[in-house]
This record gives structure tokens, C-alpha cells and sequence, in this order.
């Protein structure tokens, strides 16, 4: 074709990257709602326990690190749903799938936008929460640290899920069925490594390990969650 | 179409989309078998057929979103999942759904369009909503806009991307008359400038020229024995 009218530069992965962080930042900040309420659910729930079971801080404190991250993950869970979910419902997942980009790149700028507002600020009032709970004072910087890396996995592999369950309408329970053994191990070295570092023992290992499936999780969950949408899209 | 050499590769003059015995089935049913065109540029190519016909299926599988049929698909004389991306980046796709979120307003939505495509705007985007008659509304969020305006700030996107080939499902729904008097010209003005327009539409064209695939025509054996046991008038 000799026709210069169309010219066309080929499209840069990382303009799409950097069009599709904002977009759906801009798009979270104009729900606020929706933004706030994982971690309203992780305040509440939290709040409640030294409520419900006992306001003795030695018994809070044996208790905090698996509590904490119990429920983090499952804020984490509560807000998987909807990762994919608006964007099927407008179209403009059809338009996503067709845009001239790597569908990794998207679906992991979509999951750096959500981890975003959902991991981080649960990281940053994890503190807070370990004072209401009681918890020991060598428990804090742990509990950040595993947290930090902890929500990047959960919200990487949460987004294969989502993906697979997108066209459902209601994919809800199915979702944490086919996530929840996933999040698992990362709940066990989680919760383990904050309580080895109130107990004075070493983390690395822990940490170590949570790192790995971080690193695991960012090359393979994007390529898994891009080829579950294909599937979903394609129905 | 003009088959140039032995092992079976074609090789064409002009065409940017080939389709060579196309078929679909959706859970069990075939929606059409048999399928062979050429699409080149300055085509306006019209899909037609009744509801249920497979029309809105054929797009979606011109655009690569739906993997679920038998036969090839060539960009420019190559099959098209070998250079996915360049044939993306040729094509502007525009569903039955707009694909404009509804918190954004016209011009982040566009923006984002943009980013996600090669980012080489032939026009402003604020020129693009001027074109659809969205002057003013730039930064209205789109919940705000009716059913027709949301419609047409995905039409901008027509002013916005210079795409060669346009496949458009029923552009036209809940577009007023001017509207519709105005999109016909931009379609023709960008079949006259070399690109390739594959569309449906329910609503009487007063194009010229426009190319009809009937998939009528390419219903199955099978079905149309059937509709003439069942005195079916097809």
C-alpha cells in the first residue's frame, strides 16, 4: 500500500503501560468508595477482635501476626472481584485485548494499579492495627516488610482469578476457591516470619522465600491472567 | 485474488484483508461456512443478515478478539496472528459496546485510547469531540452523557487514530440524523483516502458504493434444507 495518509509509528509498550497505570489510578480515585473499602474491612474486622475474644495484650499479642495477615489477605480477596470486572462490562476489555500492545505489560499495570490501592495502604496501616493487637515491638518492621511483598503476590496470582472468573456473572465464591489454596503458602510464611521476629529468631529465610514467589508471580501471573482473558473474551 | 506460487502461499496486489473459506460455529451451530473475500482499500463493505446471523461474530473475528472459527485471515497477504501486533495497530475496532468508562470524562477517555495505540493523533482531541458534536462536554464525566453522546466519543476516536481498516458493529445505534448523515461522509471520505471500512448496520445506507456480504448466502447446507422442509421462507 502506498498510502502515506495512514502513517502509523509502531505503538511503545511503555506509553501503554504508563496510559493504563493512570487511567485506572484516575479511575480508583474517582471511586472512593470502592478504593477505601478493603481497608475499611481490615480496620473493622481488626477493631473487633480484642472485642470479641479477649482485651488481655499477652494473648493479643501471641495472636496479632497470624490475625493481621489472615486479614489482610482476605481484604486482599474482597477486592480481586472486581479487577476485571467494570472494564468487561463497558467494553473496553474488548478494546484492551485489541489495543497494538503486549497484553502482559496491560494486565500488569492493571495489577501494579490495584496493588496500589489495595496492598499498599493495607501495608501502611498494618502498624496501626499491630498497636491496637498489642503487638510486640520487634514485630513491626517484619510485619511491614512481609506485607509489602506479601500483597504483590497475592494481588499478582488474585489476578488469574480474576481473569478466569470475568465472564461469570457471578464469580465471586468461584474466584476464592480457585485463588485461596494459592494464597496460602504466602499467608504460612507470611504470619511465620513477623512471629519468628517477635520470638528473636532470624527472617531472612522467610523473606527470602516471600521474595521468590514475588519474582515468581510478576513473570508468570501476567502471562496466565493475558491468556485467561483471551479465553473470556473470546466466549 | 491472484495465487502466485506453489506451496500454497497467496500472494495479492492490493488487498489489505483476506478472508478464505471462513467458517464459525457457536456451541454446536454453525453460523456460516464458505466465506471468501477481499477486502482493499477504498472498500465499504456492509455485513449483512438477520439477528443471529453470525454478523457481530464475523467482526469479532476480523479483529483477532475471538479465535473461534476454520479457514485463514491474511494482513496483506500474510496470516494475520504472525504480526498480531502490526495488523492491531492498523485496525480500529468499534463494538456493540462503546468501551468508555462511565467515570472518565470524554477527553481521559480518548486519552487513554490514544496511549494504548501508537499515541499519533492526526487531530486534538478536543477537535475530534468538536467533530461529534461534543463541543463543550470535554469535561463532562460520561456519566452524565446520554446513550448517543457516549456513543459518539467512542466515534471520535475515527477523527482521532488514521487506522487504514475500520470494523464497526452497528455504528450508527442511537446516533441522531445529522450524526448519521455525518459519520456516511466520514466513511466515504476515508474509503476515497485509501482505507477499508467492514461495518453492520440495520439502518437504510444512502452510501454509494458499498460492498454487501449477505451471510445469508453462506448459511450451511444443512440449515437452508432444513428451513425448505419446514417451509421456513428464507
Amino acid at each position: 500500500m502506498s498510502n502515506t495518509k495512514f502513517y502509523l509509528p509502531a505503538p511503545s509498550a511503555a506509553a501503554g503501560f504508563v496510559a493504563m497505570l493512570n487511567r485506572d489510578l484516575l479511575l480508583s480515585y474517582r471511586h472512593k468508595g470502592e478504593l477505601a473499602n478493603p481497608l475499611i474491612f481490615f480496620l473493622m474486622v481488626i477493631t473487633m477482635v480484642p472485642l470479641g475474644i479477649s482485651p488481655d495484650p499477652q494473648f493479643l499479642a501471641s495472636l496479632a501476626p497470624g490475625m493481621i495477615w489472615v486479614v489482610a489477605l482476605l481484604a486482599s480477596l474482597l477486592s480481586m472481584d472486581v479487577l476485571f470486572r467494570s472494564d468487561f462490562d463497558d467494553g473496553s476489555l474488548e478494546q484492551l485485548l485489541i489495543s497494538p500492545q503486549p497484553l502482559y505489560f496491560m494486565v500488569l499495570a492493571k495489577v501494579l494499579a490495584h496493588w496500589m490501592v489495595t496492598g499498599l495502604p493495607l501495608t501502611l496501616a498494618a502498624p496501626l492495627l499491630g498497636v491496637m493487637l498489642a503487638l510486640p515491638e520487634g514485630g513491626y518492621m517484619p510485619l511491614c516488610l512481609t506485607l509489602l511483598v506479601g500483597t504483590a503476590s497475592l494481588s499478582l496470582i488474585g489476578a488469574v482469578g480474576a481473569a478466569l472468573t470475568v465472564a461469570l456473572r457471578k464469580g465471586g465464591l468461584l474466584l476464592s476457591l480457585i485463588i485461596m489454596p494459592l494464597y496460602i503458602p504466602i499467608l504460612i510464611f507470611g504470619a511465620s516470619a513477623v512471629s519468628n521476629a517477635i520470638d528473636g529468631f532470624a527472617i531472612m529465610g522467610q523473606l527470602a522465600i516471600l521474595g521468590a514467589f514475588a519474582a515468581v508471580a510478576i513473570v508468570l501471573a501476567p502471562i496466565a491472567a493475558a491468556g485467561a482473558l483471551r479465553v473470556a473474551i473470546n466466549g | 485474488m491472484r495465487r502466485t506460487d506453489a506451496l500454497g502461499v497467496i500472494a495479492l496486489t492490493d488487498s489489505l484483508i483476506d478472508v478464505i473459506d471462513l467458517s464459525c460455529k457457536r456451541d454446536q451451530r454453525s453460523l456460516f461456512e464458505g466465506l471468501t473475500h477481499t477486502f482493499c482499500p477504498g472498500d465499504i463493505v456492509q455485513i449483512e443478515g438477520p439477528n443471529g446471523s453470525g454478523k457481530t461474530s464475523l467482526l469479532r473475528i476480523l479483529t483477532g478478539v475471538c479465535s473461534d472459527y476454520q479457514g485463514d485471515i491474511l494482513w496483506r497477504g500474510q496470516s494475520f496472528s504472525t504480526d498480531r501486533l502490526d495488523y492491531l495497530n492498523h485496525l480500529l475496532y468499534l463494538g456493540h459496546l462503546p468501551g468508555v468508562k462511565k467515570s472518565l470524562t470524554p477527553r481521559e477517555n480518548l486519552h487513554w485510547c490514544s496511549g494504548m495505540n501508537s499515541g499519533h493523533l492526526q487531530i486534538p482531541i478536543v477537535d475530534a469531540l468538536e467533530e461529534v458534536g461534543l463541543a463543550g462536554f470535554e469535561d463532562t464525566p460520561c456519566h452524565h452523557l446520554s446513550a448517543g453522546q457516549l456513543r459518539r466519543v467512542a466515534l471520535a476516536r475515527l477523527y482521532l487514530t488514521p487506522t487504514p481498516v475500520w470494523i464497526l458493529d452497528e455504528p450508527f445505534t442511537a446516533i441522531d440524523k445529522s450524526g448519521v448523515g455525518k459519520l456516511e461522509t466520514l466513511l466515504c471520505e476515508h474509503a476515497a483516502g485509501g482505507g477499508c471500512v467492514i461495518m453492520t448496520t440495520h439502518q437504510e445506507l444512502s452510501l454509494e458504493g458499498v460492498d454487501k456480504i449477505n451471510l445469508r448466502d453462506y448459511q450451511p447446507k444443512l440449515v437452508q434444507w432444513q428451513q425448505e422442509e419446514w417451509g421456513i421462507d428464507v
